[in-house]
């Protein structure tokens, strides 16, 4: 088993803030890797630390054996980084902007200019090829984005939340796109907000909050880590969704959560499924829907951490 | 449930990686002096490329300049000079300093722009020299400059200027004005790394260079001014460096204005270079 990244104790403070607490990483070789976490949580200093961006206050991180504080130089030439914002010169065409990056990394003028026309065909941009990037729709732009970080044929490639702000089509066409990489043999740290993207993406996740790792797995040993099921009931009146709760509560590992009149928490076997039913039955609470069903990301994290991931920093108990 | 770590991390600092010895054996330890140019070229063409795509950028630096000249000799020309073609004679000087000047605005808003928009993170992460991002916008600007006293110096000679020198007093003149606003980019590159902001570097810009250039000589004597003022426009840089410029191109005395310009220069380099490259460090 090889591991393309590593890090140990990863430490970055920001005046007082700790944006980074300790963490500790290993990527394997070929694989995706989802960095998961809320906004703040210190997924983006993560990947700028190893984009050799950022300095660590604390800690080390190598990439292909190579430390990224005295060794940066020899990372860059193996890494590729699309950040958050799609960080393309917008007036210059595609083109141009693959270019200017291939002769930058030492291209001949030939060279660059085939290997950009081909970075474009292949994220259907030959079309645009030569207009100025800002006439690209938000889509597009992120495509030319992550083809100029492989301009520099990577060996390890950060995407930092690669379709935040994208709507579900260009999701989806940005999510074929990184499965495609991985048959490159291309390693991949995936950084989002999306559950559901390191669900679809990542081989292995890591959860990060408040600067540190909370939990690693694959995607399904999460799920079964946190209580594999969720049991949802939603009450035919509102009165009565204190009396949902109560009787949730006793049959769950977790405290349920209350969203509208929908009472929602993770449970451990099928068996509570019943239960439930002949306790609400007791109490004559009628139930307008009642369903069990596998977590969803979501939920592994608020088990995980007590607080939803659409909150904001700080307000976290 | 808190630190489940799937995978333990045993070795220490150095990972386990093994292979690829055709791969990695080929990297670089190091950027030489030579690649650092050809980046600098690299990334220079690029911002003088931005031209063809933004003829915005064309009006800065071209349609602005022409606009002074005409505007000054034809609207001030007469009142202050007498004639436009004797104000002309004065003010050119002036006018191609001033300009050169306002120019260096384009340097900070360039950097300020690729700050914000996180072009500057694509070029950092790439393995190129740290110092190309800032050297190959100061040489595609030196040449947007040295286009611009070209344009000033051909449509001043069109309208009447005439040089009392030679040729080599204006080669002389632009070289010195072009030494000189190198010189005080290195403060617009440090107010653009302080800033990071297009907008506020312009407002700098517009606060301390538009009242530094028009309480010099560039474009009146300084002969109706009240004393106070009189006093400060002496010893203003813009003034100094109008002089040279008016020395090397008309006639006069050209060796004191140019060895204080050149003082200035080498004073705003010896203060605003280190500061600025230690600001550009730090983002970079």
């Amino acid at each position: 088993m090889t591991y393309s990244i590593v890090t140990e104790g990863l430490v970055k403070r920001f005046g007082e803030t700790l944006a980074l607490d300790g963490i500790d990483l290993a990527v394997r070789t070929g694989s995706v890797f989802g960095l998961l976490g809320p906004n703040g949580a210190g997924k983006t200093t993560a990947v700028r630390i190893l984009a050799t961006l950022l300095r660590p206050d604390g800690g080390h991180a190598a990439v292909c054996g190579h430390d990224v504080v005295s060794h940066a130089h020899q990372v860059r030439q193996l890494t590729g980084l699309t950040g958050q914002y799609a960080s393309v010169d917008e007036t210059l065409t595609g083109l141009e902007n693959l270019m200017l990056i291939g002769r930058l990394t030492g291209q001949s003028r030939s060279a660059a200019r085939d290997r950009a026309r081909e970075l474009l065909a292949s994220f259907r941009l030959d079309d645009a090829g030569d207009r100025a990037v800002k006439t690209y729709s938000g889509g597009m732009r992120r495509r030319l984005d992550l083809a100029a970080s492989l301009v520099n044929r990577p060996r390890v490639l950060y995407l930092d939340e690669p379709t935040t702000g994208l709507d579900p089509r260009s999701r989806n066409e940005m999510w074929d796109v990184v499965r495609g990489l991985t048959a490159d043999g291309v390693t991949v740290l995936l950084t989002t907000q999306y559950l559901e993207e390191a669900d679809q993406l990542a081989d292995q996740i890591a959860v990060i909050d408040h600067g540190t790792v909370i939990a690693t797995g694959t995607p399904g040993e999460l799920k079964a880590r946190t209580g594999a099921l969720t049991l949802a009931v939603r009450p035919a009146r509102a009165a009565d969704v204190p009396a949902v709760v109560a009787a949730a509560a006793s049959f769950a590992h977790a405290d349920p959560e209350v969203r509208s009149t929908t009472v929602t928490v993770p449970v451990s076997g099928e068996d509570v499924m019943p239960a439930v039913v002949r306790r609400l039955e007791d109490q004559g609470v009628p139930v307008a829907e009642l369903s069990l069903r596998g977590s969803s990301l979501d939920e592994v994290f608020l088990t995980l951490t007590g607080h939803r991931t659409e909150e904001p920093e700080g307000s976290a108990a | 449930m808190t630190s489940a770590t799937e995978i333990t991390i045993t070795d220490s600092t150095v990972p386990d990686y093994p292979g690829d010895a055709g791969v990695l054996g080929t990297l670089s330890t190091r950027v030489g002096p030579v690649e650092g140019l050809r980046q600098t070229f690299s990334l220079a063409w690029r911002t003088l490329v931005q031209i063809r795509h933004n003829p915005v950028e064309l009006i800065d630096f071209s349609v602005q300049p022409v606009m002074f000249l005409l505007l000054f000799t034809y609207v001030f020309g007469g009142a202050i000079g007498g004639s436009p073609k004797a104000y002309l004679m004065f003010a050119l000087p002036g006018i191609i300093v001033q300009n050169s000047l306002f120019t260096t605005m384009n340097t900070a808003t360039g950097l300020a722009t690729d700050l914000e928009k996180g072009f500057f993170d694509r070029l950092r992460s790439l393995p190129i020299a740290r110092f190309a991002p800032l050297s190959g916008r100061m040489v595609a600007d030196l040449a947007k400059q040295a286009w611009a006293i070209a344009l000033l110096l051909g449509l001043g000679l069109a309208l009447g200027f005439r040089v009392g020198t030679g040729p080599f007093g204006v080669l002389a003149a632009a070289g010195l004005v072009l030494v000189c606003t190198l010189a005080v980019s290195w403060a617009l590159v440090l107010v653009s790394m302080l800033a990071a902001n297009p907008e506020k570097v312009q407002i700098f810009g517009f606060v301390v260079l538009f009242p530094l250039t028009f309480t010099s000589d560039a474009f009146v004597p300084t002969a109706s001014m009240p004393g106070w003022l009189q006093a400060w426009s002496k010893a203003n840089p813009v003034s100094v460096i109008s002089d040279a410029v008016r020395g090397l191109m008309v006639s006069g005395p050209a060796a004191r204005p140019v060895v204080e310009s050149l003082l200035w220069a080498a004073a705003f380099t010896a203060v605003f270079a280190p500061l600025a490259v230690r600001a550009f460090k730090r983002r970079a």
